[in-house]
C-alpha cells in the first residue's frame, strides 16, 4: 500500500524529495576535493548522480606555503554528468556570500 | 540462536532517535570536518539528510548560509540534537 506520490507537491518526507523540488532550478553542488558546481539541475537519481546544464565549476586550491592563500579555478561546461559518490551537498543557489 | 532476533523492547534504536529529532535544530559533522547546523527536515536509511536554515562552519568559522541543504549520507560522521 504505497502512498501515491504527487510529483508536483511541495512536501519533503525524505531527503531526496528536497532534490526533486530543485529540478529545473539553478543549484549549488558541493563535491569532494574542494569543488563546487553551479548549474541547472536537469536530472538526478537515488545515487545522487546528477545531470547539470550551463555549469560553472569552481575549484579551490590552497597554497602549500600560505594556507590563507586560496586560489580558485573556474571551468564552464554546457552539460555535465556528475557521479553521485563525489557529491557532498546540494542546495538551491546560495543566499549569502 | 535466540539472540539473533532481539527485539528492541527496551531502549531505542538509532533510527528511532533520528525520527524523534526531526524538526529540531541539529549539528551535522561530516568526515571532512565541515559542520552544518540547521533544522532537521528529514533523514533516510542512507543517512541522507535534508536541513533547513543551514549554516556551514569550516574550522569553526562560519562560511555560508544555505536555505535548504541536502547532504549525502556517506559524508556524515554524526548528527547531534542541539
Amino acid at each position: 500500500m504505497a502512498e501515491p506520490r504527487d510529483e508536483t507537491s511541495g512536501t519533503v518526507s525524505e531527503p531526496l524529495d528536497l532534490v526533486r523540488l530543485l529540478l529545473d532550478e539553478v543549484v549549488c553542488v558541493k563535491l569532494r576535493g574542494d569543488r563546487e558546481l553551479k548549474g541547472r539541475l536537469h536530472a538526478y537519481d537515488s545515487h545522487c548522480n546528477l545531470v547539470l546544464g550551463d555549469v560553472e565549476e569552481t575549484i579551490y586550491v590552497v597554497d602549500e606555503e600560505d594556507e590563507e592563500d586560496v586560489k580558485t579555478i573556474s571551468k564552464k561546461s554546457e552539460m555535465l554528468f556528475v557521479r553521485g559518490d563525489s557529491v557532498v551537498l546540494i542546495s538551491p543557489q546560495t543566499v549569502s556570500f | 540462536m535466540e539472540n539473533g532476533a532481539v527485539t528492541q523492547s527496551e531502549g531505542k534504536d538509532p533510527s528511532g532517535f533520528l525520527s524523534e529529532i526531526i524538526g529540531n535544530p541539529v549539528t551535522v559533522k561530516l568526515n571532512s570536518g565541515v559542520v552544518y547546523k540547521g533544522e532537521l527536515q528529514s533523514v533516510d536509511g542512507y543517512m541522507n539528510i535534508a536541513l533547513e536554515k543551514t549554516e556551514e562552519f569550516v574550522n569553526g568559522v562560519k562560511r555560508r548560509n544555505y536555505g535548504d541543504a541536502f547532504v549525502r549520507g556517506n559524508n556524515v560522521m554524526y548528527i547531534s540534537a542541539d
